[in-house]
C-alpha cells in the first residue's frame, strides 16, 4: 500500500522568504524589474520596499515565470527576475521547456521551496518529500539550475545571474512562514506603474 | 478601406488575412497551442522573421507570456482551440482582465458544424457563456469578406481600451475539421 515518502537529504540550509527577497531587491541596481507569484512571494517583495519596476500577480497560480518570459522577450536589455512558490511552479511545470526552448539570456527564476501551500494552510504538496525541483528544471532543459545552499550562495547566484547569460534557475528551501506583509490589492494600478517602471508609458 | 482595395480581400485565404493583419497592427509574439485547422497560419508566422513565435505547453502559459509582453511593451496574440480556451477562465478572470491586459485570442472553433467527437461539441458550449459571463468582446468569424475588417477592428478596440478579446474562426470560415461519416 502507500509507504510514507522519506524525504531526501539536503545539504541546503532552510531559509526564510523575506530575507532571501530582501537580499535580492538590495543587489538590483539597473532596474530590473521582479516579478512576484500568487500569494507570499509577491506579499514579501512589496514588503522589501515597493519599486517601480516590481509586478505582483493578485491570481493566475503558476504564472509568474510566463509573465516574466513575456517581459524578457519584450525587453532583452533588462533583466527580468521571477519569484515563484514550489506548488506554484508544480501547476505551471511545462513553462520550463518553453523557457528552456527560448533561452532568454535576461531571466533568472527563484523558486521559494517550502514543501507546501503555506497561505492555504500549509498543506504539503505532492512534491513535497519526492520531487527535486532543480532536477526537474535540469530536466526541462535549464541547464543552470542549482540550488543555493545559503544566503551568501544565494547573493553569489544573483550575481552571477546579473553578469552571465541566462536563463537561470535558483531554487531555495526556506521555512514555513507566511509573508511578510500585504500587497496593495489594486491590479490596474500595479499594472500601470510597473509600465511607467519599465519604460514602457510616461507619466501624464 | 484602401488597404482592401489594394490587395482584393477575395483572393486571400483566411489565414493570409489574419497574418497580414497581425503584422500591420505591430502582434510580433505569437505563442499558441496548435489546432489542425490552424497549421498553415502557424507554419507561415514561423516562416516570417517579423513574428516570434512558438508553442507553449499550456494555453495559460501564453496568455501570461503575451501578458508580460504587453506590460514590455510588445504586443502579442494566442492561438488556440476550443478547448484550449476552456482552460482559461482563471487566467482571464485573475490577469487580463483585472490589469486591464489587451489579450487578443484567435480560437479555432471545433465542436459545432459537423464534430464527431462528443466531448469536443461539449466544450463548445462552454465557451460562449464563459466569454459573456466576463462580458468579454467576442466576435465569430465567419466570412471571408468580413475578416479582416473585424480582426484589424478588434485589435485596435482591444489596445484603445485595454481590454481582451476572442476572436472565434467558425468552421464556416476555415472549412474546419472534416470527417467521413
Ligand atoms: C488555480 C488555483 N488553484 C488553487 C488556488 C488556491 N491557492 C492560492 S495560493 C495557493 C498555494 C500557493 O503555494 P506556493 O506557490 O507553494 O506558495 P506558498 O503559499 O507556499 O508561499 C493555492 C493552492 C488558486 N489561487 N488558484
Amino acid at each position: 500500500m502507500n509507504h510514507a515518502p522519506t524525504a531526501p537529504t539536503r545539504n541546503t540550509k532552510v531559509m526564510d522568504r523575506f530575507d532571501l527577497t530582501k537580499r535580492l531587491v538590495a543587489r538590483l541596481k539597473n532596474e530590473e524589474a521582479v516579478i512576484g507569484g500568487i500569494g507570499n512571494t509577491n506579499f514579501d517583495l512589496w514588503t522589501a520596499g515597493h519599486r517601480p519596476q516590481n509586478f505582483y500577480m493578485l491570481g493566475s497560480m503558476g504564472l509568474a515565470f510566463p509573465i516574466a518570459l513575456g517581459a524578457a522577450l519584450a525587453q532583452p536589455s533588462r533583466h527580468i527576475f521571477a519569484l515563484e512558490g514550489d506548488g506554484s511552479l508544480l501547476m505551471q511545470l511545462g513553462c520550463l521547456a518553453t523557457i528552456a526552448s527560448l533561452a532568454p539570456k535576461n531571466l533568472t527564476m527563484i523558486v521559494m521551496d517550502n514543501g507546501i501551500y503555506q497561505i492555504t494552510g500549509a498543506q504539503p504538496t505532492p512534491a513535497a518529500t519526492v520531487s527535486d525541483i532543480v532536477a526537474i528544471a535540469t530536466g526541462a532543459g535549464l541547464t543552470q539550475s542549482t540550488w543555493a545552499a545559503d544566503e551568501d550562495d544565494f547573493e553569489r547566484l544573483i550575481d552571477n545571474a546579473l553578469t552571465n547569460d541566462g536563463p537561470n534557475f535558483i531554487a531555495v528551501r526556506i521555512d514555513d512562514k507566511p509573508g511578510a506583509g500585504t500587497t496593495d490589492r489594486d491590479p490596474v494600478q500595479i499594472r500601470q506603474r510597473f509600465m511607467l517602471g519599465l519604460g514602457v508609458r510616461k507619466q501624464i | 478601406m484602401a488597404e482592401a482595395a489594394a490587395e482584393p480581400t477575395s483572393s486571400r485565404a483566411w489565414h493570409e488575412i489574419v497574418l497580414q493583419t497581425l503584422k500591420k497592427n505591430d502582434i510580433r509574439l505569437v505563442p499558441y497551442v496548435p489546432d489542425r485547422v490552424l497549421t498553415t497560419l502557424i507554419k507561415n508566422i514561423h516562416a516570417d522573421p517579423f513574428f516570434t513565435t512558438f508553442p507553449t505547453a499550456r494555453e495559460e502559459e501564453a496568455v501570461g507570456i503575451v501578458s508580460g509582453a504587453w506590460m514590455g511593451g510588445m504586443r502579442g496574440a494566442v492561438l488556440m482551440q476550443t478547448s484550449g480556451f476552456a482552460t482559461l477562465p482563471n487566467a482571464l478572470a485573475s490577469l487580463a482582465l483585472p490589469y486591464q491586459i489587451p489579450l487578443i485570442m484567435f480560437v479555432s472553433e471545433r465542436g459545432t458544424l459537423g464534430e464527431f467527437n462528443y466531448g469536443q461539441s461539449l466544450v463548445c458550449r462552454t465557451m460562449r457563456p464563459v466569454l459573456d459571463s466576463l462580458a468579454m468582446e467576442h466576435h465569430t468569424m465567419t466570412r471571408l469578406d468580413e475578416l479582416e475588417f473585424t480582426v484589424d477592428r478588434s485589435i485596435k478596440q482591444a489596445i484603445a481600451t485595454q481590454a481582451p478579446v476572442a476572436l472565434i474562426l467558425s468552421p464556416l470560415l476555415t472549412g474546419g475539421k472534416v470527417f467521413t461519416a
